[in-house]
């Protein structure tokens, strides 16, 4: 089969990859039963889970049981913030309670952070550069006698900026405060050894790395205290109430296999290079990040005078499948707090496409998202009200 | 686009109509180059491109009848707001100056088919446009008078 789109989406969903949809299929029928029943046929879809749990402690360098599994990626970043932080109120030991996360956090962190507000914690949102990276000194100076949690995502969602995962851990571990990262977009490309980042919780999730929707790992380091934020029959050490998900489980850790071996990215970040180095050809684009400091597969930049929405409703006629922090495309229509929190210019965070490249991208996807994108934006120039 | 019936969780309408679609794909009357502004009477702005809307509209009125014989425009903003002016400036050509000043979002959103709730009140500023453009032919004619 041909494709007839060319998809350049793959920071807000990945194709379940052949493979790990075929390992997945037997859990749905021939091997369906309940993990914590006793029979046989439950014993085997145990024996699946414990076996892919394994495979992802492998992964993170770190041991089966300082993982579980949840229902993806906000479920993970909930727990991990929601849980360490009202464990330590429950302790009684810092009444009051201080958290400290980014300006560009994924809104499952910084919607968590703002529920804890409500519970009479106090939340520091760290400011980035105008690269969009965390400055450490800035971490510094944040930091309080009674911070319990510090969250800083390893690679941004939008722009692709990578932090300084492993020097922030260090700046912590020598005070008592948790950390933890939500490495959604990195696990695909960055080294992912838990141990080396330091971290204290980690989060990860199917959907961005070929693997099923609706399954998350939250790496939860041995000795970290933690509350559940789901209440049921105790699965998953009493952290995720509700019956495993094996087909989801059996597929995250078939996506994760996928995974090793070298040149990870590579050929995305070649693709990426030539296409950011076409784009940025177009008179008054700018590119929104760090030029290197970036995921392989991450570009996104900004057409003045070019809102967002409308250049990607343009490029979905050719079957070119992008997207943009335009309010105008988001529910909330706000524009992106990430391109607001690096540039402070709404104009450019409306004017922005983002484009996220993948292992099936070809040299051909490319220059046919360079001819379409260069067209489109001089035509909607053409009709722009902005000079 | 239109063969999925798509709606929001509320029971909205999420997807672009296929008017809203043909105006944005093939706007009417914008402005062009070859047009020059000083052959037209009057210009009227509204919106800000840092609150992902700005609308330009020119217009051309007959001194005598009062009524628009030629209306332009540039729009930097989403689908909605592009379609929205392009459908406006139909809608008003061939009105008089009094007749398009009542011209209103709803009715501009009648003319597309709807448009998805949640762009409604962000991106139907072409009558404002208009309006300030009407004003501003007006202040002209009696500031010459």
């Amino acid at each position: 089969m041909t494709k007839d789109f060319v998809y350049f989406d793959h920071a807000a969903t990945t194709p379940t990859d052949k493979r790990v949809l075929k390992k997945m299929l037997p859990y749905f029928d021939a091997d369906f039963a309940n993990p914590s029943s006793l029979y046989l046929p439950a014993l085997k879809a145990k024996k699946a889970v414990d076996g892919s749990r394994a495979q992802i402690a492998k992964f993170l360098n770190c041991k089966p049981s300082e993982i579980i599994f949840t229902a993806g990626g906000t479920e993970s970043d909930n727990l991990a913030v929601l849980g360490t932080a009202r464990s330590l109120k429950l302790k009684g030991e810092r009444v009051k309670g201080h958290i400290i996360t980014t300006q560009i956090e994924h809104p499952a962190v910084l919607n968590a952070c703002r529920q804890l507000k409500k519970e009479n914690f106090d939340v520091t949102y760290l400011p980035v550069d105008r690269d969009g990276i965390v400055k450490l000194d800035g971490l510094k100076k944040a930091l309080r006698k009674d911070t319990v949690l510090v969250s800083i995502m390893y690679a941004n969602n939008e722009i692709g900026t990578i932090q300084p995962i492993a020097e922030i851990s260090k700046i912590l571990a020598k005070r008592k405060i948790l950390f933890h990262s939500d490495a959604c977009q990195a696990a695909g490309y960055l080294p992912m050894d838990a141990k080396k980042l330091g971290v204290d919780l980690l989060t990860i999730n199917g959907s961005k790395i070929y693997g099923p929707k609706g399954i998350g790992v939250l790496y939860i380091k041995k000795g970290v205290e933690i509350e559940p934020i789901t209440f049921g029959g105790g699965q998953e050490n009493g952290l995720r109430s509700g019956t495993e998900n094996v087909p989801a489980i059996v597929g995250l850790a078939a996506a994760i296999s996928l995974l090793r071996g070298k040149g990870k990215g590579e050929s995305e970040k070649k693709l990426r290079d030539y296409i950011i180095q076409e784009l940025l050809k177009i008179p008054n684009s700018k590119l929104n990040g760090h030029r290197t400091k970036r995921l392989p597969n991450n570009i996104n930049i900004s057409f003045e005078g070019v809102e967002g929405e409308s250049l990607v409703l343009y490029l979905d006629k050719e079957k070119i499948y992008t997207s943009t922090g335009s309010a105008c495309s988001s529910t909330s229509l706000d524009p992106s707090h990430v391109i607001m929190a690096i540039t402070n210019d709404a104009e450019r965070a409306h004017s922005s496409l983002r484009v996220t490249l993948g292992r099936s991208t070809t040299k051909k996807d490319a220059d046919k998202l360079i001819s379409a994108t260069k067209k489109y934006v001089k035509k909607l120039r053409e009709m722009s009200a902005v000079k | 686009m239109s063969k999925y019936d798509v709606k929001d969780i509320g029971g909205y309408e999420w997807i672009y109509s296929e008017k809203v679609q043909e105006h944005f794909y093939n706007p009417k009357n914008v402005m062009t180059d070859d047009l020059k502004e000083k052959d037209f009477d009057a210009v009227g702005e509204v919106g800000s491109p840092a609150c992902g809307d700005l609308m330009k509209i020119w217009i051309k009125v007959d001194p005598k009848t009062k009524k628009i014989t030629d209306l332009r425009w540039k729009t930097f903003g989403c689908a909605s707001a592009i379609a929205s002016t392009s459908v406006l400036s139909e809608m008003a050509i061939g009105k008089t100056i009094n007749q398009a000043y009542k011209i209103t979002p709803l009715q501009i959103t009648k003319k597309l088919g709807g448009l998805p709730k949640r762009k409604i009140h962000c991106s139907v500023l072409g009558d404002q446009a208009l309006r300030a453009a009407i004003d501003n032919y007006n202040k002209k004619i009696l500031s010459a008078a």
